[in-house]
């Protein structure tokens, strides 16, 4: 019997039809990512790689042919003394409004939970405590700066008290620039734990509580026994989060001491900075941004290996 | 689902994909694939002109001027890209790098040594050559290794404000014009209680210009110099002399508290409110302290020069000037425009409407028959020599914060004038080095 060659044709033509519908199948998720895969290509990653190819290069921009010197770049900024002090301060600077955000946007939050207070007293204090979140760093600068000039409000409230002589330049002494930056710092950034934080405590079950009250558990030990490991996970996520935000911290540093007096209040972002802008040294600049994106980074990976454990 | 359904779908999201590349692409390019600045079209010219200088004048004023020149140019068209002074800076900065920068920019002569290294700039020398121009009725020109880079087309010099109550209340019955009576006249002012000062000192590192203003203008206004033979030169007894006054002053706690992290606006802002007696600042705030404070009785002066000065005084000054991108296409056209703007009667209604000094050395503003103050201030720029030996410096910004913080440390009393002197030497000479 003789075989006709139709239905080999046809067999062929439904396997391409099928391996055509195949690879569309195939790309169509490819085409949905495409949107985001090509912002983050052109927004995050062509930027990245361009700044560490800046840092392995003699003056770029301003240079028309740079040429490559390697690591010379990095060993310039890792000796410089100011680097060294950008880092002290920068670690100071992040570590105590960091534990100080914890502190303060837990008590504020506990006391925003308590049922002893009605919901209308609550709610003022939940928009009083709120406040300092809602303006932008610009004006936090600007307020600070008032509040804090040797002819301002905290002066004269602590004169007027005897606390102290008066006309005490909080932000201009060296003494004390750090720790007034610091606390502008932790003045800006404290809502942002209590508001998570306190939605943590309103997803607590009063189950437990009640229980551990049955069981005779005083408050504190509730509070160490309950509270707190339920809030642990959040903690976590927040503290490293603040921790990677207030070691980046430019603008509030910028507009309030500019990194003076001397360089007191000198962090690794306004050290950078002030390299790019005003010596217009942008390989060393790109280098020291590099060497922050590497911290940074390992910061980032124990927060992405704590959100994983989580799952 | 059917094929015919699934097909579009795909069709669909490609298209998609493809529209945001083509979007990326276009806001990522759209600098570079453009020529630098200007354009032509159908045998018209369009110049860009980046300044600060809009903003900064009365509604329309530039813009006014700008017709003038259409008008006086058929074919020859001005489009003005105007911000802030920070935007701006940051604007033809970026330009520069990129070779993108406007045919025409306003500029500051703390960049010009910059953008002349980087080669961004068109020789103006030259241009002027070229044109036959005469460069005898220009006030100045900023030049790099002699070649001139900037023409400063207004000036605003920065004389020495008094407030005239304070001092009446203090007992200061003369303008201090030497540096003995200043520190005599400070003294009195400090002591008036109140919480007034005798003098301000804005040092933050910020904006370290007041080291240009604030501590050089002492040296300068007495002949004094930083400089010798264009390279730095500030271990000498004249620069000693002057840091060790301010150091003085500052020791005697005559000057407003809060200096090592003020800046020019809160200077400007404690003499408005009449906390300071004595202050040296930009006439260009003149405008902004008497509608901020109608009530506050000022005059003017020169800064005071050393005891027994008799030489002619320097007078710091700043400038709005112009230059010519090198990467421009239509050089010709953008030097008619600087011309244009140098010219005698624009001159004159560039500098009446921004309360400043007149680069052509024939123009005469409005102001100076209209305004007393003003008046003032014309006769001691007429009797002094401008003088900023910051312009044309390289990295001229980096110059005054290391010597800032050098001021800084000494002024806090951890090391002495000579070792802060040295330090800044040492730093300046590496700066001017790279």
């Amino acid at each position: 019997m003789l075989t006709t060659p139709a239905p080999v044709v046809g067999a062929s033509v439904a396997e391409q039809s099928l391996r055509g519908n195949r690879l569309r199948r195939g790309l169509v998720p490819y085409g949905y990512l495409s949107p985001t895969v090509v912002l983050m290509v052109v927004l995050m990653l062509i930027p990245i790689v361009m700044v560490i190819s800046y840092s392995v290069m003699d003056n770029v921009i301003l240079k028309k042919s740079p040429k490559l010197v390697g690591f010379d770049n990095y060993t310039a900024i890792l000796t410089n003394p100011t680097f060294a002090t950008a880092v002290k301060n920068t670690l100071f600077f992040t570590l105590v409004s960091v534990a100080a955000h914890l502190v303060l946007g837990l008590t504020f939050a506990l006391l925003l939970n308590t049922r002893l207070l009605s919901s209308r007293v609550k709610a003022f204090f939940r928009v009083l405590y709120v406040m300092p979140w809602l303006f932008t760093v610009a004006i936090i600068a600007i307020l600070w700066r008032l509040l804090l000039s040797p002819n301002g409000i905290v002066n004269y409230l602590l004169e007027v008290t005897g606390l102290t002589g008066g006309q005490v330049e909080w932000l201009s002494t060296p003494d004390t620039a750090l720790f007034a930056v610091t606390f502008i710092n932790i003045w800006a950034g404290y809502p942002f734990f209590m508001i998570s934080l306190l939605a943590g405590l309103q997803g607590i079950p009063r189950e437990l509580n009640e229980a551990a009250r049955v069981d005779g558990a005083s408050v504190v030990k509730q509070f160490l026994f309950i509270t707190l490991p339920q809030l642990r996970p959040i903690i976590i996520s927040m503290a490293m989060l603040d921790f990677i935000w207030t070691t980046q911290q430019f603008a509030l540093i910028w507009m309030t001491t500019g990194g003076g007096p001397i360089n007191r209040t000198e962090m690794l972002s306004t050290f950078t900075y002030k390299l790019a802008f005003s010596r217009y040294q942008f390989a060393l600049a790109s280098t020291s941004a590099v060497i922050i994106l590497v911290l940074s980074m390992i910061i980032a990976f124990f927060y992405v290996r704590h959100q994983k454990a989580l799952e | 689902m059917s094929r015919v359904a699934r097909a579009p779908r795909v069709v669909r999201s490609l298209l998609a994909a493809g529209m945001t590349i083509v979007l990326a692409a276009g806001c990522g390019g759209g600098g570079t694939e453009e020529q630098p600045g200007s354009s032509a079209s159908g045998g018209e010219v369009t110049l860009e002109f980046a300044q600060w200088w809009e903003p900064e004048l009365p509604a329309n004023a530039l813009r006014g001027l700008m017709d003038e020149f259409e008008a006086a140019n058929p074919g020859v068209k001005v489009n003005l890209l105007s911000g802030p002074y920070a935007s701006t800076k940051e604007q033809v900065f970026a330009g520069a790098a990129a070779g993108t920068m406007s045919d025409v920019v306003g500029l500051d002569g703390a960049w010009v040594s910059d953008f002349a290294k980087q080669g961004a700039l068109a020789d103006l020398s030259a241009m002027m050559n070229d044109a036959s121009y005469d460069q005898s009725q220009l006030a100045s020109q900023v030049k790099v290794d002699d070649k001139t880079y900037m023409i400063p087309v207004v000036n605003f010099v920065y004389p020495m404000f008094t407030n005239q109550d304070l001092l009446k209340k203090a007992g200061v019955t003369k303008v201090p014009t030497t540096r003995s009576e200043f520190a005599a006249a400070a003294e009195k002012v400090s002591k008036t209680g109140d919480n007034a000062s005798g003098w301000i000192l804005p040092l933050s590192l910020e904006a370290p210009n007041g080291i240009q203003n604030d501590v050089m203008s002492w040296l300068w206004a007495s002949g004094g110099s930083m400089l010798a033979d264009g390279k730095p030169a500030l271990t000498t007894p004249q620069v000693k002399e002057t840091v060790e006054y301010v150091k003085d002053l500052y020791d005697r706690k005559l000057i407003a508290p809060g200096s090592l992290t003020m800046k020019e606006q809160d200077k400007v802002e404690e003499f408005t409110n009449g906390r300071v007696g004595m202050m040296i600042d930009s006439l260009s705030h003149i405008k902004t302290i008497r509608e901020t404070n109608p009530d506050l009785k000022f005059e003017i002066s020169s800064i005071p020069a050393k005891d027994g000065y008799t030489g002619k005084r320097g007078i710091p000054y700043a400038s709005w000037g112009i230059g010519i991108s090198e990467a421009s296409e239509h050089k010709a056209e953008a030097f008619k425009l600087v011309e244009f703007l140098m010219s005698k009667d624009t001159n004159s209604k560039l500098s009446s409407v921004a309360n400043a000094f007149p680069g052509n050395t024939g123009s005469v503003p409005d102001f100076v028959a209209s305004d007393e103050v003003m008046k003032t201030a014309f006769e001691i720029y007429k009797n002094s020599v401008p003088a900023n030996e910051f312009t044309g410096l390289p990295v001229a910004e980096q110059l005054m914060r290391d010597f800032d913080e050098q001021l800084q440390v000494t002024l806090t009393g951890k090391q002495t004038v000579d070792e802060m002197l040295q330090k800044s030497q040492d730093a300046w000479v590496s700066d001017f080095a790279q």
